[in-house]
């Protein structure tokens, strides 16, 4: 393979000889700025431990929706039920409470040999289905429809991996929201599809406007064959909650345009707006009735790694698919059954998640005692607190991890970053970093609208963590924008 | 995508898989729902998964992974020292201490590229191996796709193709397919123990050229499913024919602690191609694969996995991690696999422990591979050749014209129907030589040798009176 990519000695040149071996895809897929932020990090941590003085202790890294990173303890009751289920001596003795006991058991059983050691899709998939159907107000959800995977992403690239066609002339098109996380935009580009971003609306709290859907939709079919509608719900990284009568309406676009609908639903279990509440697409489009419930199809997407657990290590997701063709599920079986399944563990983390313990089992006032209810808190201590920062603008978080503000640059920092030769967000947060310890994520990162600049911070932390992030925030921003000013 | 033509060509030109495990799943919960069958439970030794088959699981590597998933268990003594102070080491590499957050990068956690950079120097006595060419991932299967697709290019006559062995490992076509590569062929001589021989590796690319482009060669060593061991002069010769033809190594070497032929010894490719030389070890590109899921710690579950990546190119290899960016791999069975290269050191307290079961399963694999080979050879109609390595058996059937032909008019494979009788009549569920690629005239079948000698015998007792039946009945 990369024997056709030689380095050319000519003389004393040397040149790099990208053969066309190597698909254009995967040649066109961009560098993230987070390796470059995340590689001075891990150098200014080794600085720290070796005693070089800074105005700060240690980094505080808020840049990825990783709640265990930045300092939230797992929940117990999965961590002991995991930890039985690998080392099943621990149920001797009386250590653990009986549910606990009970839960790995039940799993347990379902494995052959009675040991995680198995490589087979385990779980049940009757107890997702029956998760989801309690979900949903009733909406009949079935075993067959739901498939496991390691981590929502790989399920999202499966379901990808069907609906677009490398070679095709004119190239599928996804319809994507900007902003939008980096990991869907490189899973399309790797496979050759073309992104049909559509703007959300910042200054109505991200709102999706179906107007700009039809918009990026009409622009699109001069490039590309548009096959589908990627949203995100609650999302990310601006934190807004779709209401229902915008999903009906994109519903109805899908519906008219004959688009597939893949809504990434990871944050579903992370929604603190007063007047909110999420709905999943699936239920909004159940409800809706036929013949659009009967026929536009859908793939929802969820996960452990956010939420109340925020495992993210383990590595376990689901999609759910909703009226799709017969003969097509079979070859999405074939698809996820030549993929290696979802570690055990991480199966087992979701069962615990779909079904966690209940009021009366022993475990319940322990799991219900959990840091997580405070992010209530932050939200609204974050989004105020930034927003009486002048230069900085933050549209209310209802749901999700992060708080996603605008940053107003002076024209002095957007100089200086062109000519470090970074992007202005991006320079932002590495001075952030360097000088105030506190690592987050620039909104290049995601997309924006030409001539804004955004910071992504994850708001999944502990109290202390977040007053700290506050504080040192306080401090650099003003220096900052006292320095370009 | 309401239909079938809009679904992704590259998908629907997948295989279809041969579904015998689902198959022994519904009989097993027929079972456990009461249905009268002739057997009293299901046996599956179709894959390498020694838990399936009940062997039990080392404990060293559970209790350091049950600590690091609920700390808690750090403050009592319940541990030996030497599980709590592992344990404690490894959850300083995770980040926040927990096994919940994502791996400092999409490559792995750097410490444990370290400790995996240092046991293959150790292995290869010196060696040197860089952290930064080890890749991590959920199993070596997901570590082959990510080349795989990076390879993957070109239509017809300039499609990519990669020269796969016959048999070779079973979810191998299948990824081919995926990846729109071309599978080129190379027999494996049975009668020499299923030996590579470099005349037909010579025959197999001549065959190609005009049809595909041929891009890389696939190596199983020891053999999934052959259990053959490759000596020196194969490794060199393999490695001489992929420097002049300028072919890409894949290296797959899961069962490299599996090795217990009297004779044999495991060599890796790597530490091969570094003593042939600057001549080659400057140029040979070679991608080595490694897994948990199989050897000694055989934890198939737990999904973990690395590649080495040997002279490649650095713009390549920088396109292989930003393939790899979206998918962050699994922590537990990164902590497995440091736990499998950094076992418990003498004088440690579960040294003991740990040798005495590692060499138990070492022991149970090379008494059941030898009784099984001579058993099945005892069988009028089979035929095993010995085995080296790897966990698996595969003895070649032969079968009565008449079950052939039956299976012809079902549209099966007759090693596959074959497979799903004895599943039916007999409760024990065996890999058919056609998910090996293997499509020749001879019948081959695949049984794991990696479980409790009792449960092996059942197996063997079952297999030889069904086999007995089938060439009375078709007679």
């Amino acid at each position: 393979m990369s024997c056709q990519i030689r380095t050319q000695l000519t003389d004393n040149k040397q040149e790099f000889h990208t053969s066309p071996d190597i698909s254009l895809n995967i040649r066109n897929m961009k560098q993230l700025e987070y390796s470059v932020l995340a590689r001075r990090t891990n150098q200014i941590k080794d600085e720290l431990k070796k005693g070089v003085k800074k105005s700060y202790r240690e980094v505080i890294d808020v840049s990825w929706g990783d709640p265990h990173r930045a300092g939230v303890k797992p929940l117990s009751f999965v961590r002991q039920v995991l930890a039985a289920c690998i080392y099943p001596q621990l149920m001797d003795g009386d250590k653990l409470m009986v549910d606990v006991k009970q839960r790995a058991q039940m799993l347990l059983r379902a494995c052959p040999g009675g040991s995680v050691g198995k490589s087979y899709a385990y779980i049940q998939y009757g107890r997702v289905s029956e998760y989801i159907t309690r979900r949903d107000g009733g909406v009949p959800s079935h075993p067959e429809n739901i498939y496991i995977s390691s981590g929502s992403q790989w399920a999202l690239t499966n379901i990808l991996k069907v609906l677009v066609n490398s070679e095709a002339s004119p190239r599928t098109g996804v319809l994507t929201p900007v902003p939008c996380h980096s990991t869907t935009i490189l899973s399309l580009m790797a496979l050759g599809a073309e992104v049909v971003p559509y703007y959300l609306r910042e200054e109505q709290g991200w709102a999706l406007d179906v107007e700009e859907l039809q918009r990026a939709w009409g622009s699109a079919k001069e490039v590309c064959n548009p096959v589908g509608l990627y949203v995100i719900n609650p999302g990310n990284p601006a934190g807004y909650v779709q209401s229902r009568k915008s999903m009906q309406e994109v519903i109805r676009f899908a519906a008219e345009k004959r688009l597939f609908l893949l809504a990434d639903e990871v944050y579903q279990d992370c929604v603190f707006g007063e007047e909110t509440e999420f709905v999943s697409y699936k239920r909004a489009l159940a409800e809706m009735g036929s013949p659009l419930s009967d026929t536009v199809e859908l793939a929802s997407f969820h996960t452990t790694s956010k939420g109340l657990m925020g495992e993210c290590g383990l590595r376990a997701g689901y999609v759910e698919l909703v009226n799709l063709d017969p003969a097509v599920m079979k070859h999405i079986y074939s698809l996820f059954s030549a993929d290696s399944c979802a570690p055990v563990l991480g199966q087992f983390a979701l069962d615990v998640m779909t079904n966690p313990p209940q009021p009366g089992d022993p475990s319940y006032p322990l799991y219900m005692k959990v840091d997580h209810f405070l992010f209530l808190i932050h939200r609204k201590a974050f989004t105020e607190f930034i927003n009486s920062l002048p230069g900085f603008s933050c549209q209310p978080v209802e749901g999700g991890a992060f708080a996603f503000p605008r940053v107003f640059l002076p024209p002095k920092a957007i100089e200086t970053a062109k000519e470090l030769g970074m992007k202005p967000d991006t320079f932002y947060c590495m001075r952030l970093l360097e000088e105030a310890g506190v690592l987050s994520s620039p909104g290049s990162e995601y997309g924006q609208q030409e001539g804004t600049y955004h910071i992504r911070f994850c708001i999944m932390t502990p109290s202390e963590i977040m007053e700290e992030i506050l504080r040192r925030l306080s401090t650099f921003h003003k220096r900052f924008m006292n320095e370009f000013s | 995508m309401s239909s079938m033509q809009q679904v992704n060509p590259k998908v629907r030109g997948i295989r279809n898989i041969v579904n015998l495990q689902g198959l022994a799943a519904q009989i097993t919960q027929q079972i456990a729902k009461g249905e009268q069958k002739p057997f009293q439970r299901v046996i599956d030794v179709s894959s390498g998964d020694p838990h399936r088959t009940g062997m039990r699981p080392l404990s060293f590597a559970r209790q350091v992974l049950a600590a690091c998933l609920y700390p808690e268990l750090l403050k009592d003594n319940s541990f030996p020292s030497d599980v709590r102070q592992r344990a404690q080491k490894l959850l300083g590499v995770c980040n926040g201490g927990s096994v919940g957050s994502y791996s400092a990068s999409s490559c792995g956690i750097p410490q444990i590229q370290r400790s995996i950079a240092e046991f293959i120097t150790r292995r290869d006595g010196g060696v040197a191996s860089d952290p930064e060419d080890i890749i991590f991932s959920s199993g070596s299967q997901t570590t082959l796709m990510l080349v795989l697709h990076l390879m993957s290019s070109g239509q017809g006559p300039t499609q990519a193709g990669v020269l796969t062995p016959l048999p070779c490992p079973h979810t191998l076509p299948m990824l081919l397919d995926e990846a729109a590569i071309k599978l080129i062929p190379y027999q494996l001589l049975e009668e020499q123990g299923w030996a590579l021989e470099l005349e037909e590796l010579q025959r197999a690319l001549r065959a190609a050229k005009g049809h595909c482009e041929p891009r890389a060669i696939y190596i199983s060593n020891p053999g999934n499913p052959t259990g053959h061991v490759q000596d020196l002069k194969t490794i060199e010769g393999v490695i001489r024919f992929a420097a002049s033809e300028q072919l890409l190594l894949l290296v797959e070497e899961v069962y490299q602690d599996s090795v217990f032929g009297q004779e044999q010894k495991f060599l890796s490719y790597k530490k091969v191609l570094f003593d042939m030389g600057p001549k080659y070890s400057d140029k040979v590109e070679m991608v080595s694969f490694h897994s948990i899921s199989n050897g000694i710690l055989g934890e198939c579950g737990l999904r973990g996995g690395y590649m080495e990546v040997i002279n490649m190119d650095p713009l390549v290899k920088s396109f292989l991690m930003s393939m790899q960016a979206p998918y962050s791999p699994p922590v537990l069975p990164q902590l497995a696999l440091e736990i499998m290269v950094n076992p418990p050191s003498p004088g440690d307290d579960s040294h003991e422990v740990y040798s005495q079961e590692v060499l138990q399963r070492a022991e149970i694999i090379s008494q059941n591979a030898r009784r099984g080979c001579e058993f099945l050879n005892n069988i009028a109609g089979m035929s095993c050749q010995p085995v080296m390595g790897g966990v698996f058996l595969y003895p070649s059937l032969q079968l009565p014209v008449e079950f052939i032909q039956q299976a012809e008019v079902l549209g099966m494979q007759a090693d596959v129907l074959y497979c799903q009788k004895l599943l039916e009549q007999e409760g024990v569920c065996l890999g058919p030589g056609s998910e090996n690629g293997h499509d020749d005239k001879n019948f081959h079948i695949r049984l794991c040798v990696l479980a409790p000698p009792a449960v092996l015998e059942d197996v063997l007792q079952r297999l030889s009176s069904f086999h007995l039946r089938i060439q009375e009945r078709h007679h």
